[in-house]
């Protein structure tokens, strides 16, 4: 990201008090992460010391401080769910992705992460893949989900 | 509400019974300060007379009986308001105690002031998991309030939530902005930040940064850090020469005037009157 762009988004909560955790969601969402050089950008504009600016980016699950996959994935551990067989999903999840859970592919695709209940304990076990919900999942259909996502991608790319 | 007038100051009194003693307060006044007044102890770690109340220890944690009701609070940041009355020693504030003493002695089962004060408080051991190595930190924010709050450089901070919260530095690397005037380690009520002078620097390796030690303007020997010292100096040009000398070398400046000053006074008084 380039730091005009960034300062752009800054400029757009210009004078707001307590306009940090907005600047850092605008630019979660332009990278994906929130690189260093950004958050130094971010303390010195705002006159927020560095120290403050990356304790909210790492108390926060939103805000991640290295770089995530083009594909967010978030499998629901919470009780429900985890009585339900997530640990299962989750298990096939980090072997068909080749990573642990917390972690993103060397190709930059997918990052894996587990979470503790996202509110939906009735379509338990959860998997939250790029927003969208798929509830009672398997291990047998995280083959098929994978795949969505990859041709979704794929399609984004072809578009563009 | 009883308040009392005093006459000349016309500040409201409000009356409170700690432990059966009676205090009369400012509208306010914290427990923690009410009970101080009364020398009656109640033990406190997270708590800095330099800083606001932050209640993360919950050491200091009293018996509040207000208006017939009991309750557990801290009293460091409880602010007296009304007629109440306050048990520092009960069965219920003791157990209490005991519980958290043996949170924070897993937390960290090397700190020998943590063992100190677990053992005054009649606690030998822990039925909690004990962290395995680590830091002597129990999470009280001293640092960070000090840091921030008093000397107003924000070096370190909070990073992380839940059991993996730490007090570390930006990006975990050296601080940039550290002044290492060693505040930190000065309040730290477990001694987990340490600050050392070596070889002409000042290193405090908690936080993994070390800031050279300026020569003394007089004697020649390093004596604080340049940093701390161009802080205090900001926009100070009077307390350049004073703050650019160390300690010693400055008292004996400071004699050395008074001795000039003293011995001048004694030949004008000679001078006007014959006698000194």
């Amino acid at each position: 990201m380039e730091s005009e762009e960034l300062q752009g988004i800054i400029d757009h909560y210009a004078g707001e008090k307590g306009a940090l955790i907005s600047v850092l969601q605008d630019l979660q969402g332009v990278c994906n992460y929130l690189p260093e050089p950004a958050l130094r950008q971010v303390s010195d504009a705002l006159h927020v010391p560095l120290s403050q600016v990356y304790s909210v980016a790492s108390f926060y699950n939103a805000f991640s401080l290295k770089p995530r996959g083009r594909h967010h994935i978030c499998v629901c551990l919470g009780t429900a769910c985890h009585v339900r067989g997530a640990p299962r999903v989750l298990q096939e999840m980090e072997r068909q992705l080749g990573i642990r859970a917390g972690d993103t592919t060397e190709d930059m695709n997918f990052t894996l992460e587990s979470v503790n209940c996202v509110g939906a304990c009735a379509l338990g076990p959860v998997v939250v893949a790029d927003g969208g919900y798929s509830g009672q999942m398997t291990a047998r259909k995280v083959s098929p989900l994978l795949k969505t996502l990859g041709t979704s991608h794929e399609e984004n790319q072809n578009d563009s | 509400m009883r308040t009392i007038w005093y006459e000349e100051t016309l500040i409201a009194m409000i009356r409170i019974e700690i432990d059966g003693q009676a205090v009369d307060v400012e509208r306010d006044t914290t427990i923690l300060q009410a009970a101080r007044q009364l020398a009656i102890d109640i033990p406190a770690l997270c708590h800095h007379a330099a800083v606001k109340p932050y209640s993360a220890c919950r050491i200091c944690t009293v018996e509040v009986i207000r208006r017939g009701r009991s309750q557990l609070t801290a009293s460091c940041s409880y602010p007296i308001r009304e007629e109440i009355q306050v048990l520092t020693n009960s069965e219920r504030v003791i157990h209490a105690r005991r519980v958290l003493m043996e949170l924070l002695l897993a937390q960290c089962p090397e700190s020998k002031d943590i063992r100190d004060l677990a053992h005054r408080l009649g606690v030998e051991n822990t039925r909690f998991r004990t962290r395995g190595e680590g830091s002597n930190c129990i999470l009280c924010g001293l640092c960070v309030r000090v840091c921030r709050d008093v000397i107003g450089v924000s070096a370190i901070s909070f990073v992380n939530r839940g059991w993996k919260r730490e007090v570390k530095t930006p990006f975990d690397a050296p601080s940039e902005v550290c002044i290492a005037c060693r505040a930190c380690a000065h309040v730290c009520p477990t001694g987990a930040i340490q600050a050392e002078d070596i070889s002409g620097n000042r290193m405090l390796s908690f936080w993994q940064t070390s800031r050279e030690l300026q020569a003394c303007a007089s004697c020649g020997r390093p004596f604080a850090p340049g940093a701390e010292v161009q802080h205090l100096t900001r926009g100070r040009d009077d307390l350049r020469e004073s703050l650019g000398i160390c300690p010693q070398c400055r008292r004996t400046e400071t004699g050395g005037r008074l001795e000039r000053w003293t011995t001048s006074a004694q030949s004008r008084a000679i001078k006007d009157h014959g006698t000194p």
